[in-house]
């Protein structure tokens, strides 16, 4: 079984919902639709060509200022056959929503969160969908290519009152 | 609970009343706080443990009190620079983060690396694998409270360090390979050293399974506890010894062989039951085979350069500088601005100490990468906790989290 049998046995069933596909050192990546996001990935793990039992990682990219501004990328790996893919789906902006497989592979379940997380994308129909890495009480994704790196400057100075005078929060 | 930018997420009760069973809300079974600060939970994990009497009804991890953010600093640094960050992913096997992330922008660079910096890679990760599984086996056995398992594993475990500062200049830290191979050639008194630690360490691995396989406390605080079956190991995505102790043949140096794994002969040791028990004994298992790993890479050792001559991800050699000027201005481009890998995106894993360790890069082209992801084995295994622990008494679960062996900063990132 090689990856390009598994390539045409997706393009043979989802034609209308493919809509790319890459090969880039060595690696297939399947660019697909969101609505049909979950029916694939069951396909994937289900038929006997593909048996892709084994989801390895879960990850977005933020594309700012590009768009469609969001990925999901899904890692898949088979067991029986001994292969690798790669799913992609892209999300506008102003619809950061994607479809869970936590009900296809469980262990999509943390990294969801983590997605969610940090990039403040949605899945729709995780059982169990709270920030995982950071507070409760933080505020934004810090993973989103807009949010800066660094809120509050570096102060290279050891006079207090110096650096207080640079603080906000101290005048309050 | 769809929350937007600026917005703080809250929960009520309705919310989190998921977590818990039904009889936990009528007060009939107990709520423990396990952790942050609890020393068996080897660095800061909080568990959200369900009693009932003693036994174990569910487990909530709580995660992320070592976040550190490195994703998000990876995207401001260029390739070069991002290496020392990934020794703090998981710091007690920094050598297969290194070799994972430096395979990754080698693939997408397209770069050959020369055999003999192979052989050293495979050799410094075996070495790594090692001394990782010696202070797992170290913390884990003091655990269950067996001492001087402890203080021998770390008395085998500084040999290792010692070799690791004499290639690179840092006992933990490592950050030696590099992007096209090494960063120096192996000094003089590297092969004594680890001909020295091969030939006493079968002894030393026979001594920690003495003391530990046929001590009937042991046997009973491991065998038949934390089982994970081989069906739900997979869909909960567990990688390395903790799946093999369920019996899958899942090894990615076997699978997908990389830095000429695929050249030396050794064996993927398989568990049967699941249990504790038998992920003891597939990582002492494994430690044999490492020795075997490095025994034949030392044999067969190339000579040659140890960094691809590829001057696109390799600075000039320094005697250069005093002679050559386009050499001078490459040096100078090369550590401020950095290489520029074309568009596109790759993955590539290895087998590190906990499983499989992956890393994901994502470049538009520029110096710096547009997204670098990091799949952490230990943040995979731990989801697999409150499976393993269902049903089982509390006191044992110190011995499930120590058979996972988890690390903290991965898990956390």
């Amino acid at each position: 079984m090689s990856i390009q049998e598994v390539v045409e046995a997706v393009r043979a069933r989802f034609a209308e919902a493919l809509q790319e596909v890459i090969e880039f050192r060595g690696e297939t990546t399947l660019v697909v639709r969101r609505e049909a996001l979950v029916e694939l990935c069951r396909f994937l793990r289900d038929d006997p060509a593909c048996r892709f039992n084994f989801l390895s990682d879960l990850c977005a990219v933020d594309y700012w200022p590009e768009r469609p501004r969001f990925a999901v990328n899904y890692h898949l790996y088979s067991l029986p056959h001994n292969l690798r893919l790669r799913v992609k789906v892209f999300l506008e902006e102003e619809d950061p929503v994607v479809p869970t497989v936590t009900g296809i592979w469980p262990t999509a379940n943390w990294h969801e969160r983590e997605v969610y997380d940090l990039f403040g994308i949605r899945f729709e129909g995780h059982p169990d969908l709270r920030r995982i890495l950071l507070p409760e009480d933080w505020e934004g994704h810090p993973l989103r290519r807009d949010h800066p790196l660094v809120i509050e400057p570096v102060q290279f100075s050891f006079s207090w009152r110096e650096i207080d005078s640079r603080k906000p929060y101290v005048n309050e | 609970m769809a929350i937007r930018e600026g917005e703080v997420q809250e929960f009520t009760l309705e919310q989190l009343k998921h977590l818990v069973s039904e009889r936990a809300l009528r007060g009939e079974t107990i709520l423990l706080n396990m952790g942050p600060q609890h020393p068996s939970t080897h660095g800061v994990l909080r568990l959200l443990v369900e009693l009932d009497g003693e036994t174990i009804v569910s487990v909530v991890p709580d995660i992320g009190y070592l976040h550190t953010g490195i994703e998000k600093h990876c995207e401001h640094r260029t390739y070069t620079k991002i290496i020392p960050l990934t020794d703090r992913i998981d710091y007690l096997s920094p050598m297969s983060n290194n070799l994972a992330y430096v395979m990754a922008v080698e693939k997408l660079m397209g770069v050959e690396v020369p055999l003999r910096a192979q052989y050293i890679r495979v050799i410094l990760t075996e070495l790594q694998r090692i001394a990782s599984h010696l202070v797992w086996l170290g913390t884990h056995a003091l655990d269950i409270a067996a001492m001087s398992v402890f203080l021998y594993c770390f008395r085998e475990r500084e040999m290792i360090l010692d070799i690791f500062e004499m290639v690179s200049g840092q006992r933990m830290m490592v950050s030696y390979f590099r992007v096209g191979g090494l960063w120096r050639d192996v000094p003089e008194g590297f092969e004594e050293a680890v001909r020295a630690f091969l030939k006493l360490m079968p002894a030393r691995i026979n001594e920690y399974e003495r003391l530990l396989k046929k001590n009937p406390l042991w046997l009973r605080r491991t065998k038949g506890v934390g089982v994970i079956s081989p069906e739900d190991a997979i869909a909960w995505g567990v990688t390395g010894p903790s799946l093999r102790g369920s019996g899958v043949n899942y090894d990615v140096r076997k699978a997908q062989p990389y830095s000429s794994y695929d050249h030396f002969e050794f064996d993927v040791p398989l568990g049967e039951n699941g249990d504790v028990y038998d992920r003891f004994m597939v990582r002492i298992e494994e430690m044999r085979q490492s020795l075997r790993i490095i025994d034949q890479a030392l044999r067969r050792l190339p000579k040659g350069p140890y960094i691809t001559p590829d001057r696109k991800v390799t600075p000039p050699p320094k005697e250069e500088l005093a002679w050559s000027m386009e050499a001078l201005i490459h040096h100078f481009k090369f550590w401020t601005e950095g290489f520029s890998p074309p568009p596109g995106e790759v993955y590539h894993a290895v087998e590190s100490p906990r499983g499989e360790f992956g890393v994901y890069i994502n470049s538009d082209g520029s110096p710096r990468p547009r997204r670098v992801h990091f799949r952490a084995p230990s943040f995979v295994n731990l989801q697999a906790l409150p499976i393993m622990a269902k049903g089982s008494l509390v006191a044992d679960l110190v011995a499930i989290i120590g058979s996972i062996d988890i690390v903290l900063g991965e898990v956390d990132r």
